[in-house]
């Protein structure tokens, strides 16, 4: 890609100042959290102290007590095993509904995969109602189960496209050659063209884990438990009683799931963006 | 010549045995097609199609929360909902905090892709700041924002100071003035729907095929020529998708609004969903909650339709 | 060894018929090529041969068995597409027993058919390398070796030299023709270059429009074309076609030469050609032009080999000949291949002296 404008002096300049003024406005909020998280109390909260200097020593209390003294553990363990079976289901199901909707549909599957697509865009700010009573019929009210079994239908929706971009990447004639070597459709899709589809797979599975810590309105709704809370629903909910707040071990417990979080999708993006644009094509 | 007369032991060699052919039902696309789907299909007809029903029959009806009682009332409930000032306040308030934090979002995202799909030093670096607004779950973005605008504690108090905009000593208690509240959850939908928006448009962005660039450089386009007549336009289906994603996504949010404001100063940043949330979880009125939040369908619908009608016809996508 | 047959078949997409009801039969080990124009048909065939594609009409019957309905693992056939279809994430030697794991080879014998296939082709020093690493050629072989290793009753080659540049394809194909008259296995071949048809065909089948328009030998085909469409497809440069009344007359550029330098006798016709542009290639020289007794409109061409002296010049009216026996005849209507009219060819009517 022909880099736009670096070429002349004016163009470089302008370029790093739009990156540092980007840089500034995404990480601001990150960088005020990381840096109060590790002030004592006493110097937080004396509003005489400059906040922009650390007047007492630094302190890693904030951020123990967040893991001794609170459920915080236990958050991210749930939201662990939520995101992981979640991400079961969604390949179990995804991966052959993408697969065919790359390889084995005609003309009919243009709008199907544009209506399973639009299914990520309802909300679930209308479904969490009627999904509260449902979830209740079920049994399943105040355990992390409801949320394994609710999340698949916006994190399904989102790896097809992506899935299908990349199906759609590898060469047919590969897949047609396994059929001529030996194996049915099935066996051909199995040893040739999952292998190749693997980089992809990792892809949606970071993106779909992710995305169920994300999700902050059913945790709220279904589950009521501190020890059965996720990252998203347990921090607000527990970390903040009443007009108590505790600043220091809620910032720390913010930028301890946003940084490696980040890491890690950065490592993807590219991979992210091959899948989004390859699913974008043709519908 | 004609090619029927060239083969004469036509007659005579084929042995037409029926093959076994219900071996290989599984290799039909056909069969293999639908049967591949299905699992997804049903799953989701399940968990989302079901429960929109539901939603629609609610608004319909008088359900509240611990009773099984379920009676259809026509549009009474919605008549109920439409009643209450802060309804009507919710409905505007979510208009004009998406309108504004998702212009502001094109923009922004527009220049942010140019800037990331360039090579630089810290690219790397600057792309990992952009994406931690996105992969930081929803309401914990908003803690730290909460933290930020605190009334007291806020580092921007003592830009103002230093600005004269408030007395020394003075705090701007950001959240509790209506428009600095309605701001600030402007401020933070924009701030979190960035990195998707900006991640699109690069994906549309490295989807222009070079020799069109290329082309357009030859033909002697300057920096401004090439990106409002050449790069924009098709860009436009891409930018399009960005809008409808974050649209969908800041229209239909709850949990900023829930924790930095909890929809106050009284009401003054309610929104529909938040409200929704009020009424039918806290309220305990199902049917309420329910209509409250029908009322983002049609919005949503309409707009998802208008979008994707405008893109298959502007990028022949 | 087995052969192919096609019985009335038909295949639609939508309202377009690719394949418009083709019969068609090989001999047993026989070469046969599909010739033809991009968009023909003859990759359809192919594949419903194959059982890539299912007919909406009619049937296939390879070795005496109707196939029609069976997916391609129950056909023994082989395939090498136009890329070669290498399996990228495996090594040479996986993709040659990638058919035998296929078809439930114990495991013991792999490396006895392993070695048998890749001696074969030569490709013994290449077997732990990767596909990436290998040249045009090279891959052509391991697919051959891959494709051999089932012991198929039929191959099937889908325009395999469009990939490899100029060069390399007379190699390529020298060494095609070579392994098929080794193995002796029916071979379909599509390809739309009808030097590689005529080159590799033991019969050339030339299609149009998703139908036969001739099967026969390469001389068969070259010399008699049943039509006007193989008259122009096949030969570079096609041959010339008049347009005479109800009739056309075609003759190859070959066999349009000058008269001063052929001279003229019995059975010849003369006549004036007006030269436009000459070309001289090397080994040959292409003379365009125009005769314009007969038809005006038409573009004319002589091919003149090096070897024969003659220094045609453009802007210059010279007299040219041709054997009558040379001469074909077509409908005009229709393009069909006709007889000479009993009218004689008014224009013509100039003997050689």
């Amino acid at each position: 890609m022909a880099v736009r404008g670096a070429s002349t002096v004016r163009g470089r300049v302008t370029l790093y100042v739009l990156a540092f003024c980007f840089a500034v406005f995404c990480g601001f909020p990150f960088l005020w959290a990381g840096f109060t998280m590790f002030r004592q109390d006493s110097d937080l909260y004396n509003t005489q102290h400059d906040p922009f200097e650390y007047s007492k020593p630094a302190t890693l209390s904030h951020v123990t007590d967040l893991f001794s003294n609170t459920p915080y553990l236990h958050f991210i363990l749930n939201s662990v095993v939520i995101g992981l079976a979640t991400v079961g289901i969604t390949l179990v199901l995804g991966v052959p509904a993408a697969y065919a909707l790359a390889r084995l549909t005609g003309r009919w599957g243009v709008p199907m995969a544009i209506a399973i697509f639009a299914v990520y865009l309802v909300p679930p700010t209308l479904l969490f109602l009627p999904m509260s009573r449902l979830i209740v019929t079920l049994g399943l009210q105040d355990s992390i189960w409801s949320l394994v079994v609710v999340y698949p239908g916006f994190t399904i929706p989102l790896s097809v496209w992506l899935l299908v971009g990349f199906f759609r990447s590898v060469p047919r004639d590969v897949e047609e050659q396994a059929q001529v070597d030996g194996y049915s459709r099935v066996g051909a899709v199995v040893h040739t063209v999952l292998p190749l589809v693997v980089p992809g797979i990792f892809t949606v599975i970071v993106f779909t884990f992710t995305l169920t810590m994300q999700d902050f309105i059913y945790a709220l709704a279904f589950i009521s438990s501190s020890s059965h809370m996720t990252i998203s629903v347990g921090v607000p909910t527990n970390l903040i009683k009443g007009d108590v707040l505790y600043w220091q071990s809620l910032m720390a417990s913010a930028v301890i799931v946003a940084v490696p979080v980040a890491l890690v999708y950065n490592l993807f993006l590219n991979r992210f963006i091959q899948g989004f644009t390859l699913g974008a094509v043709k519908g | 010549m004609s090619s029927a007369a060239a083969s004469t032991r036509r007659g005579r060699r084929a042995r037409a045995r029926p093959p076994r052919r219900r071996r290989y039902l599984l290799d039909r696309e056909r069969i293999l097609g639908p049967l591949l789907l299905l699992p997804a299909v049903l799953y989701l007809v399940a968990v989302v199609g079901y429960p929109l029903v539901l939603a629609i029959m609610y608004s319909f009806s008088d359900v509240v929360l611990g009773s099984p009682r379920f009676d259809f009332v026509g549009l009474q409930t919605f008549r109920r909902a439409i009643s209450e000032p802060t309804f009507v306040h919710a409905l505007e308030h979510s208009f004009l905090i998406t309108g504004i934090s998702q212009v502001l979002v094109i923009v922004l995202c527009t220049v942010l892709a140019f800037v990331l799909a360039a090579n630089f030093r810290g690219k790397w670096f600057l792309r990992f700041l952009v994406l931690m607004p996105w992969t930081t779950p929803i309401a914990l973005g908003a803690i730290i924002w909460l933290w930020m605008l605190d009334s007291i504690f806020t580092p921007f108090d003592w830009f103002a100071q230093k600005l004269h905009v408030v007395a020394p000593g003075g705090h701007l208690v950001l959240l509790g003035h209506e428009g600095t509240a309605l701001g600030s959850v402007i401020a933070v939908q924009t701030w979190r729907m960035l990195p998707l928006a900006t991640v699109i448009v690069l994906a549309g962005l490295s989807s222009i095929p070079r020799d069109i660039e290329e082309q357009a450089v030859v033909d002697g386009a300057g920096f401004w020529r090439r990106l409002f007549s050449v790069q924009l336009p098709l860009l436009a289906p891409v930018i399009l998708v960005a809008v409808l994603f974050g649209v969908v996504f800041t229209f239909t949010d709850m949990a900023v609004v829930f924790i930095l404001t909890g929809g106050g100063p009284g009401d003054a940043t309610q929104v529909l969903p938040s409200w929704a949330f009020y009424k039918g979880i806290n309220g305990g009125n199902l049917s309420v909650g329910a209509a409250d939040a029908m009322f983002m369908f049609p919005v949503l619908l309409g707009l998802s339709v208008l979008v994707l009608r405008l893109a298959s016809r502007v990028g022949g996508d | 060894m087995a052969t192919v047959q096609t019985r009335g078949l038909r295949k639609e997409f939508g309202q377009h018929a690719a394949v418009d009801g083709i019969d068609l039969e090989t001999e047993e080990g026989e070469y046969l090529v599909l010739l033809g124009p991009s968009g023909c048909g003859k990759t359809t065939l192919l594949r419903l041969i194959a059982g890539l594609e299912h007919p909406t009409a009619g049937d296939v019957i390879i070795g005496g068995e109707v196939v029609t309905g069976l997916p391609p693992r129950a056909r023994r056939i082989a395939m090498v597409f136009q890329s070669y279809a290498l399996y990228p994430h495996k090594t040479v030697r996986r993709n040659i027993t990638f058919p035998l794991a296929a078809a439930g080879v114990p495991r013991h014998e792999w490396p006895e058919k392993v070695a048998w296939a890749s001696d074969l082709l030569g490709i013994g020093p290449m077997l732990d390398r990767r596909p990436r690493q290998l040249s045009g050629g090279e891959r052509q072989r391991v697919a051959l070796a891959r494709a051999l290793v089932r012991e198929p009753q039929l191959f099937l080659f889908d325009e395999p030299l469009s990939n490899l540049d100029a060069k390399l394809r007379t190699l390529a194909r020298d060494e095609l023709k070579e392994f098929q008259r080794r193995m002796g296995i029916t071979t379909v071949y599509v390809t739309h270059d009808q030097v590689e048809a005529m080159g590799l065909g033991d019969r050339v089948a030339v299609l149009n429009q998703g139908r036969v328009q001739q099967i026969g030998t390469p001389e068969q085909v070259y010399d008699d074309p049943a039509n006007t469409f193989v008259a122009t497809f096949v030969g570079a440069p096609p041959m010339n076609l008049l347009t005479m009344r109800d009739t056309m007359v075609g003759f190859r550029p070959e066999n349009f030469l000058p008269e001063d330098s052929v001279g003229s006798r019995e059975g010849q016709l003369v006549c004036d050609f007006e030269i436009t542009r000459v070309e001289n290639l090397g080994s040959d020289r292409y003379v365009y032009g125009t005769v314009p007794d007969f038809d005006p409109e038409a573009k004319v061409i002589a091919k003149l080999p090096s070897t024969l002296p003659a220094s045609p010049r453009p802007d210059t009216r010279e007299r040219y000949v041709i054997e009558r026996a040379k001469l074909r005849f077509f409908g005009v209507e229709d393009g069909e291949r006709a007889s000479a009219p009993a009218s004689g060819l008014p224009g013509w009517s100039r003997e050689a002296r």
